[in-house]
């Protein structure tokens, strides 16, 4: 016991890897026990698609270039939902922490890096999930959607990336608030301002200049921006993809070393 | 330590018996396991402060290979909160601590390695099945590939769990998920299993039964144990040696019949712990913990 002298490292590559998996295999297999959640998700996508964009549709002043409103606006209700979706994490962490799981997964020798990876990974799951319904959704409302292999990897990416990143925004919250009803007030101020401060709904153009700041700062415009070129069969900028995908990567892995700092306050 | 001197009368009493066989147990076992025994365990003035409130005031102990060791205390004596410094989840304000050789502040990662942890709360989750919860502490804790299954089939079969390795853990009883979590902390054979509180809001029958299973896989797999509870009746019956701790401080630490034996033959360890502190057992805690509590005894069943 006593004999080994070397300090071991955290683990290998290999073992890193393996934790990743595990965590994200739990939470893939608790969805499969119960998928009746996400079922249930896919009614806020719809009543957004079918009411507010049918009437919305209507406003003459809301055709953002070529694109008619609903096609404008079916990429922007997936990044919503990616981003609700999400924010669930948090307080699914807070639930785990008040049962006990967290400790569990603390006091094991795996990486708190790989545990936070492993739910980014399973947040990503769920988007995907959001992303086959509002597919569906938009297929069956005949919109322009682009069925182009290539682009369908790109937005696997970039359902990928937002809710990896928007999982582990909601993580740190959870780390710093650490209560239930805490995070709901808090979920709810900042959900709504992140939604309404982006290109998700309306195009830049016809914002205030102070929003459209906002916005310019704000990831889930980066995440909507990259969803309309490639979900939809309209022109696809790669200077302006490539934009998209390093300010999300950057401010995901930014997040990712801040919620490892603080996850283990979970367990206090 | 007021350690108060012993009363060599009433050694005819029938309790007596009972607690020297304990000591003799506990003898032989230190014994048998070899001659240099090395704690397993070492603290050394660990204090862990929240502002001013001294959660674990300056605690020096240690506990031997194969020792099942309880820590008893009320509500807010600072039972967890040392638990959980010793798992590395709490940081100490002030000095040491080695367990299974190594510094859980310099070496957390191998300290964690090395120990099983069963947290006062569910650290089963519920929505995965018995098998599924096994399979995620064994990727966890890098058992190989190969060996996972068989593992996990070991630990449902020792637990005696294996009719119930496919159904979710949200349907098992309180004592089911105990063992479940029992196997889980045991799985990768650790050197140390802490459990805090194993038995709260369990029913006497499935008390009973988790401590068989405890000393079953104490059994089987040489682990050395170190328990929190605030169940005397707990500590008197598993508990090899036992440390009272209140408001921070360790008061004494002994066998339960070292520590009974003095103030006489119909004497408990309540009476021992009302001697020392002056106050009862009962009460502490405050109104978060009590509702956490009897929110994970209404998720046990």
């Amino acid at each position: 016991m006593r004999s080994s002298e070397h300090v071991e490292a955290s683990g290998s590559a290999a073992e890193f890897l393996t934790q990743v998996y595990a965590v994200a295999d739990a939470e893939f297999h608790k969805l499969r026990h119960d998928p009746l959640e996400l079922l249930m998700r896919a009614a806020q996508p719809l009543l957004w698609l079918l009411i507010f964009g049918n009437v919305m549709a209507q406003v003459r002043g809301l055709t953002a270039g070529s694109m008619s409103y609903l096609d404008f606006l079916a990429p922007g209700i997936l990044a919503q939902s990616i981003l609700f979706a999400a924010i669930f994490y948090g307080i699914s962490a807070i639930w785990e922490r008040d049962l006990g799981v967290v400790h569990r997964y603390l006091v094991s020798p795996a990486s708190r890096s790989a545990i936070i990876m492993g739910k980014q990974i399973s947040a990503s799951i769920r988007g995907l999930a959001q992303a086959l319904i509002i597919y569906s959704i938009s297929a069956v409302m005949r919109l322009s959607v682009d069925f182009n292999p290539l682009k369908i990897v790109g937005v696997i990416v970039f359902i990928a990336l937002g809710s990896a990143l928007f999982s582990t925004l909601s993580l740190i919250i959870a780390c710093i608030v650490r209560t239930r009803e805490r995070f709901m007030g808090i979920g709810q101020v900042l959900t709504m301002p992140i939604f309404f401060a982006s290109n998700a709904i309306y195009p830049l153009d016809i914002m205030p200049s102070w929003l459209r700041a906002l916005a310019m700062i704000n990831p889930l415009t980066y995440e909507v921006d990259a969803l309309r070129m490639l979900m939809m069969k309209t022109e696809v900028s790669p200077g302006a993809l490539l934009v998209d995908f390093l300010v999300l990567f950057g401010v995901s892995a930014l997040l990712l070393a801040i919620a490892t700092r603080l996850y283990p306050r979970m367990a206090a | 330590m007021h350690v108060s001197g012993s009363s060599p009368s009433s050694a005819t009493s029938p309790g007596k018996v009972r607690r020297s066989s304990a000591v003799l147990y506990y003898t032989l076992s230190m014994n048998v396991a070899g001659v240099s025994l090395d704690p397993v365990i070492r603290v050394d003035g660990l204090t862990k402060r929240f502002g001013q409130f001294a959660a674990v005031d300056n605690v020096s102990l240690s506990v031997s290979p194969g020792e099942i060791f309880g820590l008893i205390g009320p509500n807010g004596a600072g039972k967890s909160t040392l638990i959980k410094m010793l798992t590395t989840l709490v940081a100490p304000t002030e000095g040491h601590a080695r367990v299974a050789g190594f510094s859980i502040q310099d070496q957390a990662p191998s300290v964690r390695r090395r120990i099983g942890y069963i947290p006062q709360l569910l650290s089963a989750d519920g929505a995965l099945t018995g098998y599924e919860n096994l399979l995620l502490s064994a990727r966890l804790y890098g058992i190989p590939r190969t060996e996972r299954d068989a593992k996990i089939r070991e630990g449902l079969a020792l637990m005696g769990l294996e009719q119930e390795a496919s159904v979710l853990v949200q349907r098992y009883s309180g004592g089911m998920i105990r063992r479940l979590e029992i196997a889980q902390g045991m799985m990768h054979r650790p050197a140390v299993l802490f459990m805090d509180e194993p038995t709260v809001g369990l029913d006497p029958a499935a008390r009973r039964a988790v401590w068989n299973y405890v000393l079953e896989a104490r059994r089987t797999m040489h682990a050395t144990v170190f328990l929190t509870t605030h169940y005397m009746e707990e500590a008197e019956e598993l508990c090899d040696r036992i440390a009272l701790i209140h408001r921070g401080q360790v008061q004494q630490v002994g066998t339960p019949s070292e520590l009974i034996e003095p103030l006489g033959p119909e004497a408990t360890l309540e009476d021992v712990f009302t001697s020392l502190t002056g106050s009862e057992m009962d009460s502490g805690g405050d109104y978060r913990e009590v509702q956490r509590t009897r929110r994970s005894i209404r998720q046990r069943g």
